[in-house]
């Protein structure tokens, strides 16, 4: 059992989890995740770690409710625990001085890009970062992001915080302001993704991407995770999941995102049924 | 008394029942056919069918203790030897290996080892009362084993009988390694592995299930952690792709992924989780064991129709006989010396077709077996919507990357010394499929056992 010690409403649908797990906390690095499972009967969940202390021996999960398990993670009590928690896994993010790195997060990769613009600041890097959501509601860590990035944006669908329109129209600014970016690092949607990747690649500005294909074991084992990358296959958990984004086959990643479609629907609905029934929501 | 020819045949699910349910196919031995099959043995003073056994069970023995009814006296017989009786009387490729060579299979059917001692292990279970050996002291000595499977679970019994203490690190959430990941329900029920787990567990053994070591702790560090030796069995768990137009449409899955969504995270059972793609119709590729699996499982999916595709001819096929003749029974549609060239998709992402060759067997090549070449211009194609490769598998290699003073040969395994099972790092040992490739459980666990009594050698003089 992992506990879970802090429990936060972060954005709607959306929660923050500090788990009690110190062998991962000691080990982990920016851009590594962990899978974890619910119970008995759940399935295995791949989630970014956005944040770790070594000393307290934890480290923080945001998590979108998306479907059966996600929700069913979000009806778990603080101080109530998880079944299992397996990690860090997949290959850390690459941290160096670049000179100028731009951190792009969208959605609930606003929490996967924290740790890694931390981590570039503390190289030494010159941080830009981009935040972009639909709404202002689905913002958050401002604070947190803006106090290891030295220059900060928002971008909102609406304009209902920062501006409006998309992370990909302000990177686009940047660059057109003749800014010299060394990095971009970019983690959200797969479309978003593919957007800022084609946004830079005119540019020739090295653009990396964090991809989150359907897994199982996360250790290589299944194949579940399958991606092209320079026309070659490769496995997301392992050999990633961090990847030159402009060589990413993006219709692909899309593609296979859907595998369980129906699967999940189904599950989705006898999910939301259930918690109809036990008068959750 | 004459000696009857026949193997006492043991009851098994109809086929036309079984592919509805993942229970297992064959029910075992009553207690009187367990006696029966067991006076079968004649008993011989130089045994034979030992020396077929790559863990020495001392067969003779025990199968006495059956046919005189003393059948808790077998399990525990069984148990000096055999950790887990239970899964190799179900999985031993018994043919190949103690029956092959049983006096008896000069004239008639050998004596039914495996099933003999599948009847022991269960009834001691059936009991409830399982009986722990008695350990020696402890020694002091700490022991970390990387890995669950067979020869991970031995090699961690074996030493803590001698008074170590040991610590299996898995990747997974639970134990067992391909006993519960990839041999299915219905040929080895996970129950059965779960309690001869806790019977490691019995003997002293920590298991700590959600370790990838190479990620959460790197090899060094388990020294720095206090322990004395590591024994690495990490398994042959890379899944092979063709490398053909198509593999990574949806619809196509390794046979690892199919297989672990099946056993491992019982996608099977609407209770669970776990998504599996239910389809109409599957290909299955590949002629070994895994590949029977895989197709089996599938019909057990709801499946309406189950092609296995294969390159060579069925004489060539490196599954068990009693495996491939269970797969035709279920209505499993063979297309031999047929070779897969493309996956063809539905203009959606999806698998369609699969587009084949047709091949014939020319000369023979390293292997012995006899060269699969293509016929020319013979292409042609089976409509299906999952395709599951079941070509093999190979080195994983996210521990040996990060512990590069390890050496590997060049498919990736680890290189031993022969004689002791020492990597070329000190006081790291290897075995199982990650040193010889994807093998036997049996032939995993012998190794094992002969490494722990090297390890416990090695340390006697040390003080
Ligand atoms: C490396 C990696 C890091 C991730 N980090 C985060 C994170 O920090 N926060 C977060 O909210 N989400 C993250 N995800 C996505 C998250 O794993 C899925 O949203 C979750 O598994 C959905 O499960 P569900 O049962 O609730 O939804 P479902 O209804 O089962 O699925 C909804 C969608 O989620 C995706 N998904 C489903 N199962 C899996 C799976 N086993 N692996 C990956 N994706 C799946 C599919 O695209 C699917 O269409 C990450 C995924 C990966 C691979
Ligand atoms: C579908 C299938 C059917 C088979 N059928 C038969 C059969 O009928 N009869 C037979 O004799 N053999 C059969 N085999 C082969 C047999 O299962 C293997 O030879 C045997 O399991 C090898 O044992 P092992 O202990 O070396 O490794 P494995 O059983 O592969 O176990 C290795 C374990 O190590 C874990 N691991 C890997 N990397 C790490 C890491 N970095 N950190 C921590 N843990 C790690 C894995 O998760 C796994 O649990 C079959 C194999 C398959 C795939
Ligand atoms: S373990 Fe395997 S080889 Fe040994 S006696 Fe049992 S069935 Fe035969
Ligand atoms: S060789 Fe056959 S008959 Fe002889 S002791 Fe062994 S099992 Fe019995
Ligand atoms: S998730 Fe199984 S290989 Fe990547």
């Amino acid at each position: 059992m992992y506990k879970i010690l802090e429990k936060e409403d972060i954005a709607p649908g959306e929660k923050l989890y500090v788990l009690d797990a110190p062998d991962i906390a000691r080990k982990a690095k920016p851009g590594q995740f962990v899978i974890i499972i619910i119970d008995e009967k759940g399935e295995r969940i791949p989630l970014t770690i956005a944040d770790f202390n070594r000393e307290k021996g934890t480290i923080t999960i945001i998590v979108q409710e998306v479907g059966k398990s996600t929700m069913q993670l979000g009806n778990i009590k603080k101080g109530e625990g998880i079944l299992n928690v397996v990690g860090p896994l997949g290959i850390p993010t690459h941290i160096e001085k670049y000179g100028t790195v731009v951190c792009v997060g969208g959605g609930v990769g606003i929490a996967c890009i924290y740790p890694i613009a931390r981590g570039m600041k503390e190289a030494g890097n010159r941080v830009i970062s981009i935040l972009g959501a639909r709404t202002k509601d689905f913002i958050f860590w401002e604070d947190k992001i803006k106090t290891v990035s030295d220059e900060f944006y928002i971008t909102t669908d609406d304009g209902s915080s920062g501006k409006k329109g998309f992370v990909s129209d302000q990177l686009k600014d940047i660059i057109d302001n003749k800014e010299k970016i060394d990095l971009v690092m970019t983690i959200g949607p797969a479309i978003m993704m593919k957007v800022v990747s084609e946004t830079t690649r005119p540019f020739n500005i090295k653009t990396v991407v964090s991809l989150n294909s359907i897994m199982v074991d996360g250790t290589g084992m299944c194949g579940s995770c399958r991606v092209e990358v320079d026309g070659k296959t490769k496995f997301a958990c392992v050999d990633g999941p961090d990847f030159d984004a402009h060589k990413v086959n993006f219709n692909l990643l899309n593609d296979r995102q859907k595998v369980y479609l129906k699967e999940e629907k189904e599950a989705h609905k006898k999910c939301r049924l259930e918690e109809r029934i036990s008068g959750n929501k | 008394m004459a000696i009857n020819k026949n193997k006492t045949p043991m009851p098994s699910q109809s086929p036309g029942e079984r592919v509805k349910n993942f229970n297992e196919v064959p029910l075992g031995y009553t207690q009187e056919q367990a006696v029966a099959e067991a006076k079968r043995c004649i008993q011989c003073k130089n045994a034979p069918c030992v020396d077929g056994c790559p863990v020495e069970i001392d067969i003779p023995a025990f199968i006495k203790m059956i046919a005189e009814g003393d059948f808790i006296g077998a399990a525990i017989k069984l148990k000096e030897k055999n950790c887990l009786p239970g899964v190799c009387g179900r999985v031993c490729p018994q043919e190949d290996q103690c029956e092959k060579v049983c006096t008896l299979a000069r004239k008639f059917d050998p004596v039914a080892i495996g099933s003999l001692e599948r009847f022991a292990a269960d009834y001691e279970q059936g009991r409830g009362k399982i009986k722990i050996p008695e350990k020696t002291k402890a020694n002091g000595k700490k022991i970390a084993v990387v890995g669950s499977g067979p020869s991970g679970l031995t090699i961690a019994g074996d030493l803590a009988k001698l008074g170590y203490k040991v610590t299996i690190f898995e990747a997974l959430h639970k134990a067992g390694g391909v006993l519960v990941y990839g041999i299915p329900e219905f040929r080895l029920p996970k129950s059965i592995v779960q309690r001869e787990v806790d019977y490691i567990e019995k003997l002293g053994v920590e298991i700590k299930p959600d370790y990838v070591i190479g990620k959460v702790h790197a090899v060094d560090e388990l020294f720095e952690m206090g322990y004395d030796a590591v024994y690495v069995g990490i398994g042959a768990g890379l899944p092979m792709f063709m490398k053909i137009d198509g593999e990574n449409l949806n619809g196509v899955y390794s046979a690892n992924e199919l297989l672990t969504r099946s056993n491992l995270m019982k996608a099977y059972d609407d209770s669970y989780d776990t998504p599996v793609i239910k389809a109409k119709k599957y290909a299955v590729v590949g002629g070994g064991n895994v590949a029977m699996d895989s197709a089996r499982t599938a019909l057990r999916l709801g499946a309406e129709k189950v092609y296995n595709v294969y390159r060579r001819s069925r004489k060539e096929m490196p599954a068990r006989d009693e495996e491939i003749e269970r797969a035709e029974e279920e209505g499993i549609d063979f297309r031999l010396l047929t070779n897969p060239v493309r996956i063809i998709d539905n203009g959606n992402g999806w698998v369609k077709a699969l587009e084949c060759i047709r091949m014939e067997l020319g000369e023979p090549d390293e292997s012995g077996r006899r060269r699969p070449v293509p016929v020319k211009s013979s292409e042609f194609t089976i409509d299906v919507d999952v395709v599951v490769m079941a070509i093999g598998a190979g080195a994983n290699p996210l521990l040996t990357s990060a512990t590069p003073d390890i050496k590997l040969n060049k498919w990736g395994y680890i290189t031993v010394d022969e004689k002791t099972g020492m990597t070329s790092k000190k006081n790291v040992y290897a075995g199982g499929d990650i040193v010889t490739g994807s093998a036997t459980v049996i032939s995993a666990m012998g190794v094992a056992r002969k490494i722990a009594r090297v390890i416990h050698e090695s340390f006697k003089y040390e003080k």
